[in-house]
Protein backbone atom coordinates (compact mmCIF):
# COMPACT_ATOMS: atom_id res chain seq x y z
CA UNK A 1 0.00 0.00 0.00
CA UNK A 2 1.64 3.23 -1.17
CA UNK A 3 0.61 6.67 -0.15
CA UNK A 4 1.85 10.09 -1.27
CA UNK A 5 1.19 13.50 0.26
CA UNK A 6 2.51 16.75 1.64
CA UNK A 7 3.88 16.95 5.19
CA UNK A 8 2.55 19.06 8.05
CA UNK A 9 5.25 19.40 10.72
CA UNK A 10 4.84 19.82 14.49
CA UNK A 11 7.08 19.51 17.57
CA UNK A 12 7.09 17.62 20.91
CA UNK A 13 4.10 16.72 23.11
CA UNK A 14 1.26 17.55 20.70
CA UNK A 15 -1.60 16.74 23.12
CA UNK A 16 -5.09 15.50 22.37
CA UNK A 17 -6.50 18.84 23.56
CA UNK A 18 -4.89 20.70 20.67
CA UNK A 19 -5.69 17.89 18.21
CA UNK A 20 -9.37 18.24 19.04
CA UNK A 21 -10.31 20.73 21.78
CA UNK A 22 -12.67 19.54 24.53
CA UNK A 23 -15.26 22.15 23.49
CA UNK A 24 -16.04 20.07 20.38
CA UNK A 25 -16.44 16.76 22.18
CA UNK A 26 -20.22 17.06 22.36
CA UNK A 27 -20.32 15.38 18.95
CA UNK A 28 -18.86 12.15 17.67
CA UNK A 29 -19.71 12.98 14.05
CA UNK A 30 -16.47 12.44 12.11
CA UNK A 31 -16.93 15.24 9.56
CA UNK A 32 -17.85 17.69 12.31
CA UNK A 33 -14.74 16.76 14.33
CA UNK A 34 -12.55 17.10 11.22
CA UNK A 35 -13.59 20.73 10.87
CA UNK A 36 -11.78 21.55 14.13
CA UNK A 37 -8.78 19.25 13.79
CA UNK A 38 -5.52 20.84 15.04
CA UNK A 39 -7.39 24.13 15.50
CA UNK A 40 -5.51 25.26 18.61
CA UNK A 41 -2.03 24.53 17.25
CA UNK A 42 -2.48 25.34 13.54
CA UNK A 43 -5.57 27.36 12.63
CA UNK A 44 -4.88 27.00 8.88
CA UNK A 45 -4.57 23.23 8.99
CA UNK A 46 -8.14 22.45 7.94
CA UNK A 47 -7.95 24.87 4.99
CA UNK A 48 -4.67 23.50 3.69
CA UNK A 49 -4.94 19.77 4.27
CA UNK A 50 -5.57 17.58 1.22
CA UNK A 51 -6.58 13.97 1.15
CA UNK A 52 -3.47 11.79 1.55
CA UNK A 53 -1.36 14.36 3.39
CA UNK A 54 0.86 13.36 6.30
CA UNK A 55 1.48 14.73 9.80
CA UNK A 56 5.05 14.56 11.07
CA UNK A 57 5.94 15.37 14.68
CA UNK A 58 8.73 14.68 17.18
CA UNK A 59 8.21 13.06 20.59
CA UNK A 60 5.15 12.03 22.66
CA UNK A 61 2.52 12.79 19.99
CA UNK A 62 -1.05 12.46 21.31
CA UNK A 63 -0.31 12.81 25.02
CA UNK A 64 -3.00 13.78 27.55
CA UNK A 65 -6.60 12.60 27.69
CA UNK A 66 -7.54 9.22 26.23
CA UNK A 67 -10.25 10.65 23.94
CA UNK A 68 -10.69 8.62 20.77
CA UNK A 69 -11.99 11.74 19.05
CA UNK A 70 -8.34 12.74 18.41
CA UNK A 71 -7.31 10.04 15.91
CA UNK A 72 -10.83 10.13 14.45
CA UNK A 73 -10.55 13.87 13.74
CA UNK A 74 -7.10 13.47 12.14
CA UNK A 75 -8.26 10.64 9.93
CA UNK A 76 -11.48 12.38 8.92
CA UNK A 77 -9.50 15.52 7.97
CA UNK A 78 -7.89 13.52 5.15
CA UNK A 79 -4.54 12.75 6.79
CA UNK A 80 -3.35 9.32 5.64
CA UNK A 81 -0.63 8.74 8.21
CA UNK A 82 1.11 10.27 11.23
CA UNK A 83 4.87 9.85 11.61
CA UNK A 84 6.55 10.72 14.93
CA UNK A 85 9.58 9.69 16.96
CA UNK A 86 7.24 8.49 19.74
CA UNK A 87 3.52 8.40 20.49
CA UNK A 88 1.79 8.54 23.89
CA UNK A 89 0.57 5.03 24.48
CA UNK A 90 -3.20 5.43 24.73
CA UNK A 91 -3.17 7.52 21.52
CA UNK A 92 -1.05 4.81 19.89
CA UNK A 93 -3.71 2.19 20.63
CA UNK A 94 -6.61 4.44 19.76
CA UNK A 95 -5.04 5.32 16.38
CA UNK A 96 -4.86 1.72 15.23
CA UNK A 97 -8.23 0.93 16.77
CA UNK A 98 -9.90 3.74 14.85
CA UNK A 99 -8.01 2.86 11.64
CA UNK A 100 -5.43 5.68 11.51
CA UNK A 101 -2.00 4.41 10.38
CA UNK A 102 0.92 5.73 12.44
CA UNK A 103 4.65 5.10 12.12
CA UNK A 104 7.52 5.66 14.53
CA UNK A 105 10.73 6.83 12.90
CA UNK A 106 13.31 9.13 14.53
CA UNK A 107 15.07 9.96 11.29
CA UNK A 108 11.91 10.84 9.39
CA UNK A 109 10.69 12.92 12.35
CA UNK A 110 13.97 14.85 12.35
CA UNK A 111 14.50 15.28 8.60
CA UNK A 112 11.08 15.88 7.09
CA UNK A 113 10.10 19.54 6.93
CA UNK A 114 6.75 21.21 6.43
CA UNK A 115 5.68 21.03 2.81
CA UNK A 116 7.99 18.15 1.83
CA UNK A 117 6.44 15.65 -0.57
CA UNK A 118 6.52 12.27 1.17
CA UNK A 119 5.69 8.76 0.03
CA UNK A 120 4.98 6.03 2.60
CA UNK A 121 4.93 2.33 1.95
CA UNK A 122 2.86 0.77 4.73
CA UNK A 123 3.83 -2.76 3.77
CA UNK A 124 7.58 -2.19 4.14
CA UNK A 125 7.71 0.82 6.48
CA UNK A 126 9.78 2.71 3.91
CA UNK A 127 9.34 6.49 3.98
CA UNK A 128 10.57 8.36 0.88
CA UNK A 129 11.12 12.10 1.04
CA UNK A 130 10.66 13.04 -2.65
CA UNK A 131 11.52 16.72 -2.09
CA UNK A 132 14.84 15.93 -0.40
CA UNK A 133 15.48 12.69 -2.27
CA UNK A 134 16.02 10.71 0.95
CA UNK A 135 14.62 7.49 2.37
CA UNK A 136 14.05 6.54 6.00
CA UNK A 137 13.12 3.16 7.37
CA UNK A 138 10.38 2.67 9.99
CA UNK A 139 9.39 -0.70 11.38
CA UNK A 140 6.61 -1.96 9.13
CA UNK A 141 3.28 -2.74 10.83
CA UNK A 142 3.14 -6.22 12.17
CA UNK A 143 0.71 -8.45 10.35
CA UNK A 144 -1.87 -8.20 13.10
CA UNK A 145 -1.96 -4.39 13.11
CA UNK A 146 -2.05 -4.42 9.31
CA UNK A 147 -5.23 -6.48 9.55
CA UNK A 148 -6.87 -3.95 11.87
CA UNK A 149 -5.88 -1.10 9.54
CA UNK A 150 -7.12 -3.01 6.49
CA UNK A 151 -10.45 -3.44 8.27
CA UNK A 152 -10.50 0.36 8.85
CA UNK A 153 -10.30 -0.11 12.60
CA UNK A 154 -11.07 -2.47 15.43
CA UNK A 155 -14.87 -2.33 15.12
CA UNK A 156 -14.84 -3.93 11.67
CA UNK A 157 -12.02 -6.27 12.62
CA UNK A 158 -14.08 -7.61 15.51
CA UNK A 159 -17.16 -7.80 13.28
CA UNK A 160 -15.26 -10.16 11.02
CA UNK A 161 -13.70 -12.14 13.85
CA UNK A 162 -16.50 -12.45 16.34
CA UNK B 1 17.03 -13.30 27.25
CA UNK B 2 14.76 -13.61 30.28
CA UNK B 3 11.40 -11.93 30.74
CA UNK B 4 10.14 -9.24 33.13
CA UNK B 5 7.07 -9.87 35.33
CA UNK B 6 4.90 -8.02 32.80
CA UNK B 7 6.29 -9.96 29.85
CA UNK B 8 5.64 -13.26 31.63
CA UNK B 9 1.99 -12.41 32.29
CA UNK B 10 1.51 -11.26 28.68
CA UNK B 11 3.15 -14.42 27.32
CA UNK B 12 0.98 -16.66 29.50
CA UNK B 13 -2.20 -14.93 28.34
CA UNK B 14 -1.17 -15.04 24.68
CA UNK B 15 -0.51 -18.77 24.90
CA UNK B 16 3.18 -18.19 24.13
CA UNK B 17 6.26 -19.57 25.79
CA UNK B 18 8.10 -16.34 25.32
CA UNK B 19 7.50 -12.75 24.21
CA UNK B 20 9.99 -10.04 23.32
CA UNK B 21 9.80 -6.27 23.80
CA UNK B 22 8.20 -4.67 20.74
CA UNK B 23 6.30 -7.80 19.72
CA UNK B 24 2.57 -7.51 19.03
CA UNK B 25 0.38 -10.11 20.66
CA UNK B 26 -3.26 -10.85 21.20
CA UNK B 27 -3.98 -11.88 24.78
CA UNK B 28 -6.90 -13.32 26.74
CA UNK B 29 -8.46 -10.99 29.28
CA UNK B 30 -9.38 -11.85 32.85
CA UNK B 31 -11.26 -8.62 33.55
CA UNK B 32 -12.67 -5.83 31.34
CA UNK B 33 -13.63 -2.73 33.34
CA UNK B 34 -15.60 0.41 32.59
CA UNK B 35 -17.16 3.33 34.49
CA UNK B 36 -20.10 5.67 33.97
CA UNK B 37 -18.12 7.99 31.66
CA UNK B 38 -16.44 5.48 29.34
CA UNK B 39 -18.96 2.62 29.26
CA UNK B 40 -21.74 4.48 27.37
CA UNK B 41 -19.29 5.11 24.46
CA UNK B 42 -18.13 1.48 24.60
CA UNK B 43 -21.73 0.25 24.47
CA UNK B 44 -22.20 2.16 21.16
CA UNK B 45 -19.10 0.55 19.66
CA UNK B 46 -20.11 -2.84 21.07
CA UNK B 47 -23.43 -2.56 19.20
CA UNK B 48 -21.67 -1.39 16.00
CA UNK B 49 -19.45 -4.46 16.18
CA UNK B 50 -22.55 -6.56 15.97
CA UNK B 51 -21.65 -8.33 19.22
CA UNK B 52 -24.27 -10.80 20.34
CA UNK B 53 -23.35 -10.52 24.00
CA UNK B 54 -20.41 -10.08 26.39
CA UNK B 55 -17.79 -12.83 26.29
CA UNK B 56 -18.20 -13.65 29.97
CA UNK B 57 -20.69 -12.00 32.32
CA UNK B 58 -18.40 -12.67 35.29
CA UNK B 59 -15.40 -10.96 33.71
CA UNK B 60 -16.99 -7.66 32.69
CA UNK B 61 -17.05 -5.15 35.56
CA UNK B 62 -19.00 -1.90 35.46
CA UNK B 63 -18.76 0.67 38.24
CA UNK B 64 -20.69 3.95 38.08
CA UNK B 65 -18.41 6.08 40.24
CA UNK B 66 -17.48 9.32 38.48
CA UNK B 67 -20.68 11.37 38.58
CA UNK B 68 -22.62 9.29 41.10
CA UNK B 69 -24.84 9.58 43.07
CA UNK B 70 -26.06 11.16 39.81
CA UNK B 71 -24.97 14.78 39.89
CA UNK B 72 -27.29 16.00 37.12
CA UNK B 73 -29.69 14.83 34.42
CA UNK B 74 -26.94 14.04 31.91
CA UNK B 75 -25.15 11.87 34.47
CA UNK B 76 -28.42 10.17 35.36
CA UNK B 77 -29.01 9.33 31.73
CA UNK B 78 -25.53 7.89 31.26
CA UNK B 79 -25.96 5.77 34.37
CA UNK B 80 -29.36 4.62 33.18
CA UNK B 81 -27.82 3.40 29.92
CA UNK B 82 -25.13 1.38 31.62
CA UNK B 83 -27.57 -0.02 34.19
CA UNK B 84 -29.85 -1.20 31.37
CA UNK B 85 -26.87 -2.74 29.61
CA UNK B 86 -25.72 -4.45 32.83
CA UNK B 87 -29.20 -5.87 33.36
CA UNK B 88 -29.69 -7.05 29.77
CA UNK B 89 -26.22 -8.62 29.67
CA UNK B 90 -26.65 -10.05 33.17
CA UNK B 91 -23.33 -8.52 34.29
CA UNK B 92 -22.49 -10.04 37.65
CA UNK B 93 -20.09 -7.31 38.76
CA UNK B 94 -22.21 -4.22 38.26
CA UNK B 95 -22.14 -2.15 41.43
CA UNK B 96 -25.04 0.18 42.11
CA UNK B 97 -24.79 3.29 44.28
CA UNK B 98 -24.99 2.07 47.85
CA UNK B 99 -22.85 -0.98 47.13
CA UNK B 100 -20.20 0.60 44.96
CA UNK B 101 -17.04 2.52 45.54
CA UNK B 102 -14.33 4.10 43.45
CA UNK B 103 -13.54 1.35 40.91
CA UNK B 104 -9.83 1.03 41.70
CA UNK B 105 -10.43 0.75 45.44
CA UNK B 106 -13.40 -1.57 44.97
CA UNK B 107 -11.97 -4.27 42.67
CA UNK B 108 -9.00 -5.27 44.87
CA UNK B 109 -11.21 -5.15 47.99
CA UNK B 110 -13.82 -7.47 46.43
CA UNK B 111 -11.17 -9.93 45.27
CA UNK B 112 -12.19 -9.40 41.63
CA UNK B 113 -8.57 -8.94 40.53
CA UNK B 114 -5.77 -11.22 41.66
CA UNK B 115 -2.07 -11.84 41.07
CA UNK B 116 -1.22 -12.95 37.54
CA UNK B 117 -4.44 -11.54 36.03
CA UNK B 118 -4.52 -9.57 32.80
CA UNK B 119 -6.88 -6.61 33.17
CA UNK B 120 -7.91 -3.78 30.86
CA UNK B 121 -10.07 -0.88 31.95
CA UNK B 122 -11.50 2.12 30.15
CA UNK B 123 -10.00 4.36 32.80
CA UNK B 124 -6.39 5.40 32.86
CA UNK B 125 -5.87 4.49 36.53
CA UNK B 126 -6.62 0.83 35.87
CA UNK B 127 -2.86 0.43 36.40
CA UNK B 128 -3.65 0.35 40.18
CA UNK B 129 -4.01 -3.47 40.26
CA UNK B 130 -0.33 -3.90 39.47
CA UNK B 131 0.06 -3.63 43.25
CA UNK B 132 -1.43 -7.15 43.44
CA UNK B 133 1.00 -8.59 40.89
CA UNK B 134 -1.44 -8.31 37.97
CA UNK B 135 -0.82 -6.80 34.54
CA UNK B 136 -3.38 -4.04 34.36
CA UNK B 137 -3.63 -1.09 32.00
CA UNK B 138 -5.92 1.73 30.84
CA UNK B 139 -7.36 1.68 27.32
CA UNK B 140 -9.96 3.54 25.21
CA UNK B 141 -13.67 2.84 24.81
CA UNK B 142 -13.27 0.90 21.51
CA UNK B 143 -10.81 -1.44 23.22
CA UNK B 144 -13.30 -1.92 26.04
CA UNK B 145 -16.02 -2.76 23.50
CA UNK B 146 -13.80 -5.27 21.69
CA UNK B 147 -12.71 -6.73 25.03
CA UNK B 148 -16.32 -7.19 26.12
CA UNK B 149 -17.16 -8.82 22.78
CA UNK B 150 -14.21 -11.15 22.38
CA UNK B 151 -12.40 -11.40 25.71
CA UNK B 152 -9.19 -10.45 23.93
CA UNK B 153 -7.06 -7.37 23.38
CA UNK B 154 -3.93 -6.62 21.40
CA UNK B 155 -0.75 -5.42 23.08
CA UNK B 156 2.72 -4.32 22.14
CA UNK B 157 5.06 -6.01 24.60
CA UNK B 158 6.75 -3.26 26.64
CA UNK B 159 10.28 -2.89 27.95
CA UNK B 160 10.60 -2.05 31.63
CA UNK B 161 12.23 0.09 34.27
CA UNK B 162 13.17 -1.62 37.52
CA UNK B 163 12.80 0.05 40.90
CA UNK B 164 14.91 -1.60 43.55
CA UNK B 165 13.35 -0.52 46.86
CA UNK B 166 15.63 -0.45 49.90
CA UNK B 167 15.21 0.35 53.58
CA UNK B 168 12.24 1.78 55.37
CA UNK B 169 10.24 5.02 55.23
CA UNK B 170 10.23 7.46 58.14
CA UNK B 171 7.09 8.00 60.21
CA UNK B 172 5.04 10.45 58.11
CA UNK B 173 6.20 9.22 54.72
CA UNK B 174 3.94 6.88 52.73
CA UNK B 175 3.74 5.16 49.34
CA UNK B 176 2.26 8.36 47.93
CA UNK B 177 5.43 10.29 48.75
CA UNK B 178 7.54 7.54 47.17
CA UNK B 179 5.62 7.63 43.90
CA UNK B 180 5.54 11.45 43.78
CA UNK B 181 9.30 11.38 44.31
CA UNK B 182 9.71 8.87 41.45
CA UNK B 183 7.46 10.85 39.07
CA UNK B 184 9.39 14.01 39.92
CA UNK B 185 12.58 12.15 39.02
CA UNK B 186 11.33 10.54 35.76
CA UNK B 187 9.03 13.27 34.41
CA UNK B 188 5.51 12.78 33.02
CA UNK B 189 6.77 10.86 29.97
CA UNK B 190 9.75 9.24 31.69
CA UNK B 191 8.27 5.75 31.54
CA UNK B 192 6.41 6.11 28.21
CA UNK B 193 5.30 2.69 26.82
CA UNK B 194 7.21 0.96 29.60
CA UNK B 195 6.41 -1.13 32.62
CA UNK B 196 7.48 0.12 36.02
CA UNK B 197 8.43 -2.96 38.05
CA UNK B 198 8.86 -2.62 41.80
CA UNK B 199 10.85 -5.07 43.88
CA UNK B 200 13.70 -5.26 46.36
CA UNK B 201 14.39 -5.80 50.01
CA UNK B 202 12.44 -2.66 51.01
CA UNK B 203 9.20 -3.99 49.53
CA UNK B 204 8.34 -5.73 52.79
CA UNK B 205 8.18 -2.35 54.47
CA UNK B 206 5.42 -1.12 52.16
CA UNK B 207 1.83 -1.91 53.13
CA UNK B 208 -0.64 -3.01 50.45
CA UNK B 209 -2.26 0.44 50.66
CA UNK B 210 1.17 2.02 49.99
CA UNK B 211 1.64 -0.21 46.95
CA UNK B 212 -1.86 0.44 45.58
CA UNK B 213 -1.26 4.20 45.80
CA UNK B 214 2.07 3.80 43.97
CA UNK B 215 0.81 1.54 41.16
CA UNK B 216 -2.15 3.91 40.75
CA UNK B 217 0.16 6.72 39.65
CA UNK B 218 2.34 4.75 37.18
CA UNK B 219 0.32 6.35 34.36
CA UNK B 220 1.40 9.77 35.64
CA UNK B 221 4.92 8.87 34.46
CA UNK B 222 3.47 7.76 31.10
CA UNK B 223 3.87 4.06 31.92
CA UNK B 224 1.83 1.28 30.38
CA UNK B 225 1.63 -0.44 33.76
CA UNK B 226 3.18 -0.56 37.19
CA UNK B 227 3.63 -3.92 38.85
CA UNK B 228 4.87 -5.15 42.23
CA UNK B 229 6.59 -8.38 43.05
CA UNK B 230 4.21 -10.63 44.99
CA UNK B 231 5.22 -11.35 48.61
CA UNK B 232 3.62 -12.61 51.84
CA UNK B 233 1.74 -9.37 52.31
CA UNK B 234 0.22 -9.66 48.82
CA UNK B 235 -0.85 -13.24 49.42
CA UNK B 236 -2.42 -12.37 52.79
CA UNK B 237 -4.31 -9.49 51.13
CA UNK B 238 -5.56 -11.68 48.26
CA UNK B 239 -6.72 -14.42 50.64
CA UNK B 240 -8.64 -11.95 52.74
CA UNK B 241 -10.31 -10.41 49.70
CA UNK B 242 -11.55 -13.63 48.15
CA UNK B 243 -10.72 -17.06 46.87
CA UNK B 244 -9.89 -16.35 43.23
CA UNK B 245 -6.94 -18.57 42.24
CA UNK B 246 -3.77 -16.56 41.70
CA UNK B 247 -0.49 -17.09 39.88
CA UNK B 248 2.78 -15.52 40.95
CA UNK B 249 5.15 -14.32 38.22
CA UNK B 250 8.65 -13.26 39.26
CA UNK B 251 11.08 -11.74 36.76
CA UNK B 252 13.73 -14.03 35.30
CA UNK B 253 17.19 -13.44 36.80
CA UNK B 254 18.41 -12.30 33.37
CA UNK B 255 15.33 -10.18 32.57
CA UNK B 256 16.23 -7.16 30.50
CA UNK B 257 15.50 -3.78 32.13
CA UNK B 258 16.11 -0.50 30.28
CA UNK B 259 17.15 1.10 33.54
CA UNK B 260 17.36 0.28 37.24
CA UNK B 261 16.78 2.84 39.96
CA UNK B 262 17.70 2.20 43.57
CA UNK B 263 15.16 3.89 45.81
CA UNK B 264 16.32 4.46 49.38
CA UNK B 265 12.98 4.64 51.16
CA UNK B 266 14.53 6.11 54.30
CA UNK B 267 15.72 9.18 52.39
CA UNK B 268 12.34 10.12 50.94
CA UNK B 269 10.76 13.24 52.41
CA UNK B 270 7.04 14.10 52.41
CA UNK B 271 6.57 15.34 48.83
CA UNK B 272 4.09 17.73 47.18
CA UNK B 273 3.35 18.18 43.44
CA UNK B 274 2.82 21.82 42.57
CA UNK B 275 0.47 22.90 39.76
CA UNK B 276 0.00 21.88 36.97
CA UNK B 277 1.82 18.59 36.43
CA UNK B 278 2.43 15.66 38.78
CA UNK B 279 6.18 15.80 38.05
CA UNK B 280 6.44 19.35 39.42
CA UNK B 281 7.43 18.07 42.85
CA UNK B 282 9.00 19.70 45.89
CA UNK B 283 9.89 18.18 49.23
CA UNK B 284 7.88 19.51 52.17
CA UNK B 285 10.92 21.39 53.50
CA UNK B 286 10.94 23.53 50.33
CA UNK B 287 7.23 24.19 49.92
CA UNK B 288 7.22 27.69 51.42
CA UNK B 289 4.07 29.51 52.39
CA UNK B 290 1.13 28.16 50.37
CA UNK B 291 -2.29 29.18 51.68
CA UNK B 292 -5.15 26.86 50.76
CA UNK B 293 -8.94 27.04 50.49
CA UNK B 294 -9.79 23.35 50.40
CA UNK B 295 -8.40 19.98 51.50
CA UNK B 296 -9.48 16.78 49.75
CA UNK B 297 -8.63 13.40 51.27
CA UNK B 298 -9.67 10.28 49.36
CA UNK B 299 -9.78 9.03 45.71
CA UNK B 300 -8.49 5.86 44.04
CA UNK B 301 -4.99 6.89 45.12
CA UNK B 302 -5.58 7.47 48.84
CA UNK B 303 -9.13 6.47 49.78
CA UNK B 304 -8.25 3.29 51.64
CA UNK B 305 -8.45 2.40 55.33
CA UNK B 306 -4.87 3.27 56.15
CA UNK B 307 -5.29 6.69 54.53
CA UNK B 308 -8.37 7.32 56.66
CA UNK B 309 -6.53 6.22 59.82
CA UNK B 310 -3.57 8.50 59.13
CA UNK B 311 -5.89 11.46 58.51
CA UNK B 312 -7.87 10.69 61.68
CA UNK B 313 -4.75 10.35 63.81
CA UNK B 314 -3.82 13.92 62.87
CA UNK B 315 -7.33 15.42 63.10
CA UNK B 316 -8.29 13.70 66.35
CA UNK B 317 -9.37 16.18 69.02
CA UNK B 318 -8.39 19.12 66.81
CA UNK B 319 -10.27 21.58 64.63
CA UNK B 320 -9.82 22.33 60.95
CA UNK B 321 -8.57 25.87 60.28
CA UNK B 322 -11.07 28.71 60.06
CA UNK B 323 -12.59 29.41 56.61
CA UNK B 324 -11.20 26.17 55.19
CA UNK B 325 -13.26 23.36 53.58
CA UNK B 326 -12.06 19.85 54.34
CA UNK B 327 -13.68 17.03 52.34
CA UNK B 328 -12.96 13.40 53.15
CA UNK B 329 -14.29 10.72 50.83
CA UNK B 330 -13.59 7.05 51.54
CA UNK B 331 -13.04 4.73 48.57
CA UNK B 332 -15.80 2.21 49.17
CA UNK B 333 -18.80 1.38 51.33
CA UNK B 334 -16.60 -1.04 53.27
CA UNK B 335 -14.05 1.66 54.09
CA UNK B 336 -16.94 3.99 54.97
CA UNK B 337 -18.43 1.49 57.40
CA UNK B 338 -15.09 0.73 58.96
CA UNK B 339 -14.53 4.46 59.50
CA UNK B 340 -17.80 4.47 61.44
CA UNK B 341 -16.92 1.34 63.42
CA UNK B 342 -13.45 2.57 64.35
CA UNK B 343 -14.77 5.97 65.40
CA UNK B 344 -12.99 7.81 62.57
CA UNK B 345 -16.21 9.22 61.14
CA UNK B 346 -16.85 10.95 64.47
CA UNK B 347 -13.31 12.34 64.56
CA UNK B 348 -13.74 13.81 61.06
CA UNK B 349 -17.12 15.36 61.75
CA UNK B 350 -16.11 16.72 65.15
CA UNK B 351 -12.99 18.26 63.59
CA UNK B 352 -15.28 20.14 61.17
CA UNK B 353 -14.74 18.09 57.99
CA UNK B 354 -17.22 16.78 55.41
CA UNK B 355 -17.38 12.97 55.41
CA UNK B 356 -18.86 11.87 52.08
CA UNK B 357 -20.24 8.74 50.50
CA UNK B 358 -17.76 7.03 48.09
CA UNK B 359 -17.54 8.81 44.69
CA UNK B 360 -14.88 10.19 42.33
CA UNK B 361 -16.64 13.54 42.78
CA UNK B 362 -14.08 16.22 43.59
CA UNK B 363 -11.07 14.35 42.15
CA UNK B 364 -12.02 15.17 38.56
CA UNK B 365 -13.91 18.35 39.32
CA UNK B 366 -17.17 16.46 38.91
CA UNK B 367 -19.13 17.45 41.98
CA UNK B 368 -18.88 17.47 45.82
CA UNK B 369 -16.22 20.17 46.06
CA UNK B 370 -15.47 22.20 42.92
CA UNK B 371 -12.97 25.06 43.10
CA UNK B 372 -13.70 28.68 42.11
CA UNK B 373 -11.29 30.89 40.12
CA UNK B 374 -8.18 31.64 42.15
CA UNK B 375 -8.83 28.95 44.77
CA UNK B 376 -6.26 26.42 45.86
CA UNK B 377 -6.66 22.87 47.11
CA UNK B 378 -4.31 20.32 48.51
CA UNK B 379 -5.54 16.85 47.54
CA UNK B 380 -4.49 13.25 47.97
CA UNK B 381 -5.63 12.60 44.37
CA UNK B 382 -3.37 11.89 41.38
CA UNK B 383 -3.71 14.70 38.83
CA UNK B 384 -3.24 18.43 39.14
CA UNK B 385 -3.74 19.43 35.49
CA UNK B 386 -5.17 22.86 34.66
CA UNK B 387 -8.82 22.94 35.78
CA UNK B 388 -8.77 19.39 37.13
CA UNK B 389 -10.80 20.26 40.22
CA UNK B 390 -12.86 23.12 38.84
CA UNK B 391 -12.15 26.55 37.37
CA UNK B 392 -9.20 26.73 34.92
CA UNK B 393 -7.69 29.38 37.19
CA UNK B 394 -7.81 27.20 40.30
CA UNK B 395 -4.82 25.20 41.57
CA UNK B 396 -4.35 21.67 42.87
CA UNK B 397 -1.39 20.49 44.96
CA UNK B 398 -0.94 16.73 45.34
CA UNK B 399 0.21 15.13 48.59
CA UNK B 400 -0.12 12.22 51.00
CA UNK B 401 -3.01 12.01 53.50
CA UNK B 402 -0.63 13.01 56.31
CA UNK B 403 0.41 16.27 54.62
CA UNK B 404 -3.20 17.00 53.60
CA UNK B 405 -4.49 16.42 57.15
CA UNK B 406 -1.71 18.55 58.66
CA UNK B 407 -2.62 21.28 56.19
CA UNK B 408 -6.27 21.00 57.23
CA UNK B 409 -5.30 22.19 60.71
CA UNK B 410 -3.28 25.21 59.60
CA UNK B 411 -4.91 26.37 56.34
CA UNK B 412 -1.59 26.22 54.51
CA UNK B 413 0.52 23.35 53.18
CA UNK B 414 2.10 21.91 56.31
CA UNK B 415 4.57 19.30 57.46
CA UNK B 416 2.98 16.61 59.67
CA UNK B 417 6.34 16.11 61.40
CA UNK B 418 6.08 19.58 62.93
CA UNK B 419 2.60 19.27 64.48
S1 LIG C 1 -10.88 8.90 41.93
FE1 LIG C 1 -10.18 10.34 40.37
S2 LIG C 1 -8.48 9.39 39.32
FE2 LIG C 1 -9.56 7.80 40.49
S3 LIG C 1 -10.97 6.88 39.03
FE3 LIG C 1 -12.06 8.50 40.09
S4 LIG C 1 -11.79 10.34 38.79
FE4 LIG C 1 -10.28 8.82 38.14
Amino acid sequence: MLNKGKAFKYGDNVDTDVIIPARYLNTSDHAELAKHCMEDIDADFVNNVRCGDIIVATKNFGCGSSREHAPIAIKASGISCVIASTFARIFYRNAFNTGLPILECDEAAARIEAGDEVEVNFATGEIRNITKNETYQAEPFPEFIQKIINCDGLVNYVKENI
Amino acid sequence: MGMTMTQKILAAHAGLKEVKAGQFIEADLDIVLGNDVTTPVAINEFKRMGAKGVFDKKKVVIVPDHFTPNKDIKAAEQCKRIREFAVSEDIENYFEVGQMGIEHVLLPEKGIVTAGDLVIGADSHTCTYGALGAFSTGIGSTDMAAGMARGKAWFKVPTAIKFDLRGEMTKWVSGKDVILHIIGMLGVDGALYKSMEFMGEGLKNLTMDDRLAMANMAIEAGAKNGIFMVDDKTIAFLKEAGDKPYTVYAPDPDADYDETYIIELGKIRPTVSFPHLPDNTRIIDEVGDVKIDQVVIGSCTNGRMEDMRIAASILKGRQVAKNLRVIIFPGTQKVYLQCINEGLARIFVEAGAVFSTPTCGPCLGGHMGILAAGERAIATTNRNFVGRMGHPESEVYLSSPAVAAASALTGKISNPELL
